[in-house]
């Protein structure tokens, strides 16, 4: 009589196929280059329609998006207009594309799900101006994403998580399990947020912004910076696309403590990191590198550095990757698993941009300099806004 | 064959009814707007909660569905409060609270953005709020589909309760935009920790069909 272990049932959910669109470019491969050239997405932009005051931000290149987009438009649809499509369904569309021009199996069929992860999706619409050939009924969450789903023919209408800033880490939780469950063989995880006055204004009333580019976990740091940008994570059970990563475990936890303000312990970040690795059967020796929500306001970073102590993890290298393009909010999740799932791959840990001097209660091991290392289990961090916390668990096979 | 999960308290706020666990009140105040409602539901169940009247109308709305749920339904205190998980849908995200933040930005000479409605142009942030009351730790989602989705409030579920990552969920509806709201709220446990306790007689199972006969019918 053998204890069935559920661990050792789960269907493989192997990352087939991904795609970064942000400041530092429309592929992942761009993206990567850049980090390995040291160079990072922040530029001062100093535009009213944009920021009441000037302000360091890393914005998707519009001329680029505007070419790469015509290109895919002229070739599925050419019947379409450009101007019947917002800037962020441009960015969606891209990101899905490259994607999926990667992934070798169909995807129209029943057994393929889209799920979009956005907070505010096309939150420009309330900007009266910009709705000439527009349906301003895509504001609503689920219309856009229909709208994009039907742009590439999925057969199952998409399924959108709206979670704060853990919502692109949550798309992949439940991506994952779905797979897993046998509902779905293929899932197209796509998040996405643009920068817009919006949400320019609600964090500078927050007084949650950085004057300059972001510096997680160091001790100079004054606060966040925002970003724009779409990530898209093809999963699959396929073992003919079998590929070297999977995700192997991941958990949610709430603080209960406060709407805004990280909780004052960790403990509750501690809590979905330990599920998150019991799942995955993995321990803290076991983890080579961890990429944390390390948003550079004291408070998160602070939160996190506890969360990691009550882990055990405070020794294994660990970075934030919005030093390179800043909090891209509902894409953050989707688009920071990209990055770790490419350390995986190259054997590459990526150096922390902004960050010199340790400054968290519970000292990390932040890393400083790019490296060639052995990067096997990584755990990828989020947390958010109505204390929502995320982790998630990839293995190298 | 999988573990039947059930429905042990449940409540339904509508503009002219309130329903909970069958106990139907038809609201018979003439409807003004959704603020005046939703204050008066307030003061009429006595809920003591300052905070309730610092929150956004989706919040407060969710808020009370889960207050009333809860009231006479002593289901929440058998479990670890970290063994409960909480899934919410609706059709407009936080659009009636992002209409409002936007008044705030939309004149250069009026130029009030203010935090405190800025955070609620999140719609998980009602899922926050009722953590906090019931200080409940465990796993949450928030999901944004047209209509009401039975299929998928119960697929939310249950990629949280069969992992054993939750003996129990609220979950269910919470739609806000302007003076249309509508909202069903469920509290499910597991069939097996309910007859342990020996109190799994009676109640509703937590199925698609059973849902829609909720959200029709009630």
């Amino acid at each position: 009589m053998g204890i069935v272990v559920s661990e050792s049932i789960m269907t493989p959910v192997y990352v087939a196929s991904d795609n970064i669109v942000n400041s530092m470019g429309l592929s992942t491969d761009e993206v990567i280059h850049c980090m390995e050239s040291d160079s990072t997405g922040f530029r001062r932009y100093d535009d009213r329609s944009l920021t009441p005051s000037p302000l360091p931000l890393s914005l998707v290149n519009s001329e680029l998006l505007e070419t790469t987009f015509r290109s895919i438009l002229a070739a599925r649809h050419p019947e379409i207009i450009p101007g019947h499509f917002t800037r962020m369904e441009k960015m969606f569309i891209v990101s899905i594309h490259d994607a999926l021009s990667k992934f070798p199996a169909d995807t129209c069929g029943p057994e393929t799900l889209l799920v979009i992860s956005t907070t505010k999706g096309n939150i420009d619409l309330l900007e009266e101006n910009k709705k000439d050939f527009i349906d301003p009924g895509r504001i609503y969450l689920w219309k856009m994403a229909d709208f994009i789903g039907s742009f590439f023919g999925f057969a199952n209408r998409p399924l959108v998580i709206s979670n704060a800033c853990i919502s692109g880490v949550l798309a992949l939780t439940m991506a994952e399990r779905m797979i897993d469950t046998g509902r779905y063989k293929h899932i197209v995880v796509a998040g996405g947020d643009i920068l817009s006055e919006f949400v320019i204004s609600g964090f500078l009333s927050f007084q949650a912004l950085s004057p300059q580019p972001c510096r997680p976990f160091d001790l100079s740091r004054d606060g966040l910076s925002l970003g724009e940008g779409c990530g898209t994570v093809i999963l699959t059970s396929d073992p003919g696309i079998a590929a070297p990563i999977m995700i192997s475990g991941s958990a949610t936890s709430n603080d209960a403590n406060h709407i805004s303000g990280p909780s004052r312990t960790g403990e509750e970040l501690a809590m979905a990191i330990g599920e998150a690795m019991k799942e995955a059967v993995t321990g803290a020796g076991d983890i080579s590198f961890i990429s944390a929500h390390g948003t550079a306001t004291i408070y998160n970073d602070e939160m996190e550095s506890k969360a990691l102590g009550i882990a055990g993890l405070q020794e294994v290298p660990v970075n934030s990757f919005k030093g390179y393009w800043g909090h891209t909010l509902g894409a953050a999740g989707v688009i920071e698993s990209i990055a770790t799932i490419r350390s995986m791959k190259n054997n590459r840990l990526y150096r922390s941009a902004g960050f010199s001097e340790p400054g968290v209660p519970v000292p990390l091991n932040v890393i400083r300099k790019n490296a060639d290392a052995s990067v096997q289990n990584c755990l990828k961090i989020a947390s958010g806004f109505g204390g929502c916390n995320a982790a998630i668990v990839f293995r190298k096979s | 064959m999988k573990e039947p999960y059930l429905i042990t308290g449940w409540c339904i706020i509508r503009k002219d009814r309130i329903v909970r666990n069958d106990k139907v009140e038809s609201v018979t105040e003439n409807f003004v707007n959704f603020a005046a409602f939703i204050k008066a539901l307030y003061k009429k169940e006595t809920v003591s909660y300052p905070k309730f009247y610092k929150m956004d109308n989706l919040s407060k709305l969710g808020f009370l569905a889960a207050e009333l749920l809860f009231k006479e339904n002593t289901f929440l205190d058998r479990y670890d409060r970290k063994e409960i998980g909480i899934v919410i849908m609706n059709s407009s995200s936080s659009l009636d609270t992002d209409l409002a933040y936007n008044e705030t930005i939309k004149d250069r000479s009026n130029y009030f953005p203010s935090p405190s409605v800025f955070v609620y142009t999140l719609p998980n942030i009602l899922i926050g709020e009722i953590c906090i009351r019931n200080k409940i730790n465990g796993e949450n989602a928030f999901l944004v589909s047209e209509k009401f989705d039975p299929e998928r409030i119960i697929d939310g579920v249950e990629l949280i309760m069969d992992k054993e990552r939750a003996q129990a969920c609220l979950c269910g509806w919470v739609e806000v935009l302007a003076d249309r709201f509508e909202a069903l709220l469920f509290f499910v446990g597991k069939e097996n920790r309910l007859k342990e306790q020996g109190v799994q007689d009676g109640f509703v199972p937590f199925t698609s069909e059973h849902l829609v006969n909720f959200y029709e019918n009630k």
